[in-house]
């Protein structure tokens, strides 16, 4: 299996955005808290936007929250990808900082709105490069050595 | 075809107008991004007395005649576009807002750029002699480009599509601000002027929900447009930049030849027009080899923020796991 993404995007749809532009194997985490919430069973990377006040608060969306409170999809996060505006200061993509807080995972990048074709090739790349280092883990794990 | 998005759009603002009788309800929601915006708003509330403005006294002093010239006049400047965006801007979008919520939000939004006019002045009276902040009002009203850009947006707050002056006020609100939040970002880089420099910031915060906003409900009118419709009003969306963008080379180039700083301004206008264009859902259009702007000035404007995420990137320094910092805990159970 290749990198996979799991996401949140609002209604206004930047991260849904970028995701697209990626071109990978995307999750997306529902909008609604009444839809049944994905369990994610091999490795992924969460991109995650930003919806903080100014002192940090509430900046990790509900339905992230929610996602992240089954351990199962917990286990198997690689790290976050934060995504936001700079002009919000010290809490740019904040989120992403909180995620790698709670669930001791690295913050691998951020990008702004829907990202640039910049920010699109990094994280191909680093997915890429992410994936390579994993996958001999995997197997040892799948083949018990 | 541009006859037949007037009709919608006086037809839609008609029904508005109608329902804004009834009494707000924020228990009953039409668009939830109006609460969340609403929100995020209010707790960013601020006047400009919050900032240790006087501090900065001896440090306007370190900066040459030259210097403080330009300083003042960029204010003016700043302060012409908050006008706008409080007395003609947002009351022209409250018009057109579809939910009643939307028009609370705008209200606020119309307030916050009275602040932000507002505190322009109290930076001028702290560090300024009112001779010089009086010559630079005079400026403002004889610059050519400073008057072209007010009048490219007043021209479209008055045409009659709202999907335009949703368009206009986005490009305002995400574009135009930036070669004037370029300055104080530049001193601040320096350690000059720097509780001026936190003043802006706020300022920059707040345009940022703005832009944001705006944005979101444009996308919201532009996907229910027909393709033929979203085809014209996104040539607009470009033509309106390309006009905005010509005039405000020249505004950089009057205001910033003397500085020697007018590259790195344009370079800051260039990710500025990307992030515009990314806030009405469209495709950033500036090249990443003009528009990455000087590490100092984008420090200055996000302090500590590259820290802990250069895993993908390989720039800036090493990232550290979980970086210990206050979160809210209610809603996580592990």
């Amino acid at each position: 299996m290749g990198p996979l993404i799991v996401y949140y995007s609002s209604i206004s749809g930047n991260t849904n955005r970028f995701v697209d532009s990626l071109g990978m194997r995307a999750v997306r985490i529902p909008l609604s808290m009444k839809a049944e919430c994905p369990v994610i069973d091999e490795p992924y990377v969460l991109i995650c936007p930003c919806y903080a006040d100014d002192d940090g608060s509430k900046a990790v969306p509900k339905q992230v929250i929610r996602f992240l409170n089954n351990p199962e999809n917990r286990k198997h996060m690689q790290g976050v990808i934060g995504s936001g505006n700079r002009n919000f200061g010290d809490k740019f993509a904040y989120a992403g900082n909180v995620i790698a807080k709670k669930c001791k995972v690295p913050c691998l990048y951020k990008f702004e709105l829907s990202g640039t074709p910049t920010d699109v090739i990094n994280v191909r790349e680093g997915m890429k490069k992410l994936w390579a280092t994993l996958e001999p883990q995997e197997m040892n794990k799948k083949t018990g050595t | 075809m541009g006859a037949s998005i007037q009709v919608k759009t006086n037809a839609s603002n008609d029904d508005a107008k109608i329902s804004r009788i009834k009494a707000i309800n924020w228990n009953r929601l039409v668009d939830d991004k109006d609460l969340e915006v609403w929100n995020r708003l209010t707790s960013n509330f601020w006047l400009p007395e919050k900032v240790p403005l006087s501090n900065d006294v001896q440090s306007w002093g370190t900066l040459t005649g030259d210097e403080q010239r330009l300083t003042i006049r960029v204010f003016t400047g700043l302060t012409l576009l908050d006008t706008i965006q409080n007395v003609v801007g947002a009351p022209t979008l409250m018009k057109d807002a579809i939910t009643p919520h939307e028009e609370a939000v705008l209200s606020n939004i119309a307030f916050m750029e009275a602040v932000h006019a507002r505190s322009y002045s109290s930076i001028f009276s702290t560090l300024c002699s009112m001779r010089d902040v009086d010559d630079a009002y005079l400026w403002s009203e004889e610059n050519e480009y400073l008057q072209r850009k007010s009048d490219l947006i007043m021209k479209e707050y008055v045409t009659d599509n709202a999907m335009k002056r949703k368009i206009a006020s986005v490009f305002l609100e995400s574009f135009l601000f930036y070669s004037g939040f370029y300055l104080p970002m530049h001193w601040s880089s320096r350690g000059k002027l720097t509780n001026t420099a936190d003043l802006i910031r706020l300022i920059i915060k707040d345009e940022a929900v703005h832009g944001y906003y705006i944005g979101y409900k444009f996308q919201k009118a532009f996907a229910e447009a027909t393709p033929m419709e979203q085809m014209e009003i996104k040539d607009y969306a470009i033509g309106l930049l390309m006009d905005l963008y010509d005039n405000e080379i020249k505004y950089t180039e009057s205001l910033y030849e003397t500085v020697d700083l007018v590259d790195d301004v344009k370079t800051f206008l260039h990710y500025n027009a990307n992030k515009a264009l990314m806030n009405l859902g469209f495709d950033p259009m500036f090249p990443a080899e003009i528009s990455n702007p000087n590490p100092a000035i984008m420090a200055s404007l996000s302090p500590n923020a590259d820290e802990n995420h250069d895993f993908f990137s390989g720039s800036g320094s090493s990232y550290v796991m979980g970086k210990a910092e206050e979160t809210e805990d209610e809603d996580w159970d592990f």
